[in-house]
């Protein structure tokens, strides 16, 4: 499991516009780079990144991006989104099988 | 010809003497040793020297302030692991002999390199934690640069941050500070150029479009934008003798400690921002 760093603000009001941050740790190899013997590193980046709000009866996407090889290593994202109760999925897939999810839960008031 | 070249440094250093006057490192590395905490609440009045902090751009420096940011805080996480799991024979953890790194290892970075009796010289925080791992736990050394050495040496330099550094007023070391002061001033490799000509002479001007650095080592290890990873103070220091095309010292030398011993002293108040981002 790689590691992640997921800010949710635990203050905010509903209906408010409030910032999300999600940072992953992953070397996003591009697939360009040749080792020290000159042979290309095989590539490996994270390919698609999404989050998503649910209530327990509803899903809704919130925020989705492709990744390509010229995107740096540990890929960080901050979005905003209007606020209301709920859970907040981060998932990420990539190559090699890479797939991580966390999740986090938004209490507004 | 090294007598030669010696003697053509002779004369320039002595121009630079003469320009260089109350600022020399010399006198900031001495005064430090003699003065001790002195010096620390002094320095902090009014600072004159700049970390690296201060040279870069806002973003990266807004990057460094929050760490819901700084991807240093993913390396932290792993070191906070590493100092609770038990490792090797010995079945010990970090943890268990030392307790709460929150609590007892404040400070300790700001005062490494420190002279350890038993070898009879100064060592690294990287190599005080694998001498733990060989002594107490029983355990395989880590790989210098490896995550797991990183994730250690960030979390126990993290309790630190905010703390002043502290410059080793061992009298033992003193021989080891005054050789890592010869080095800084030494010129090496290729370009014929010293630490001390970039570092102490040229800071603040331009190396091909960055600003050169007064060379604090404040924020180690670092999250480094080049990089894009956490790297070691004696990373950076090979980086830098690569850069003037001298034969870089291996990870764990005795002349990197050295060199680290003289900056720290020479950086001796400055507060610690580790884990610290560079661009």
């Amino acid at each position: 499991m790689a590691r992640t760093l997921i800010n949710v603000p635990t203050n905010a009001k509903r209906g408010d516009v409030i910032e999300i941050r999600a940072l992953l740790q992953h070397p996003m190899e591009t697939g360009y780079r040749p080792d020290l013997n000159g042979k290309l590193l095989a590539r490996d980046i994270v390919r698609r990144f999404a989050c998503s709000w649910s209530d327990g009866a509803s899903v809704e996407p919130v925020f989705s991006a492709e990744l390509y090889p010229a995107i740096a290593a540990n890929p960080y994202f901050s979005f905003y989104f209007v606020a209301a109760s709920g859970t907040l999925t981060f998932t990420w897939e990539g190559d090699n099988g890479f797939a991580q999810t966390e999740t986090a839960a938004l209490k507004v008031t | 010809m090294s007598v030669a070249r010696g003697g053509a440094r002779h004369v320039r250093g002595g121009a630079r003497d003469a320009r260089g006057g109350v600022k020399r490192p010399v006198a900031t590395a001495l005064v430090a040793v003699l003065a001790g905490m002195f010096i620390v609440h002094y320095s902090s009045a009014a600072e004159p020297r700049k970390s690296g902090f201060d040279t870069m751009s806002p973003a990266t420096q807004a990057m460094q302030n929050d760490d819901s940011q700084n991807p240093a805080m993913l390396w932290l996480q792993d070191g906070e692991a590493l100092w609770n799991r038990a490792e090797g024979k010995g079945g010990k953890s970090c943890a268990d002999c030392h307790g709460d790194a929150r609590a007892r290892m404040k400070g300790v970075a700001a005062r490494y390199p420190a002279f350890d009796a038993a070898q009879k010289r100064p060592v690294a925080l990287s190599e005080r934690i694998n001498l733990c791992r060989a002594e107490r736990q029983q355990a395989e050394p880590l790989r210098a640069e490896s995550e797991a050495l990183l994730g250690i040496e960030t979390y126990v330099a993290f309790q630190s941050r905010g703390l002043p550094i502290v410059a080793n007023d061992d009298p033992r070391s003193k021989a080891f500070i005054d050789r890592g002061e010869k080095l800084f001033k030494q010129r090496i490799g290729q370009l014929d150029l010293s630490c001390a000509q970039c570092h102490d002479d040229r800071a603040g001007a331009k190396l091909a479009g960055s600003i050169i650095p007064e060379a604090h080592p404040t924020g180690y290890p670092i999250y480094r934008l080049e990089w894009q990873a956490m790297g070691s103070l004696q990373r950076r220091l090979r980086n830098c003798l690569t850069g003037v095309r001298a034969d870089p010292y291996p990870f764990g030398a005795q002349a990197l400690v050295e060199l680290e011993l003289y900056l720290n002293a020479r950086a001796a108040g400055m507060k610690i921002e580790t884990p610290a981002v560079r661009p």
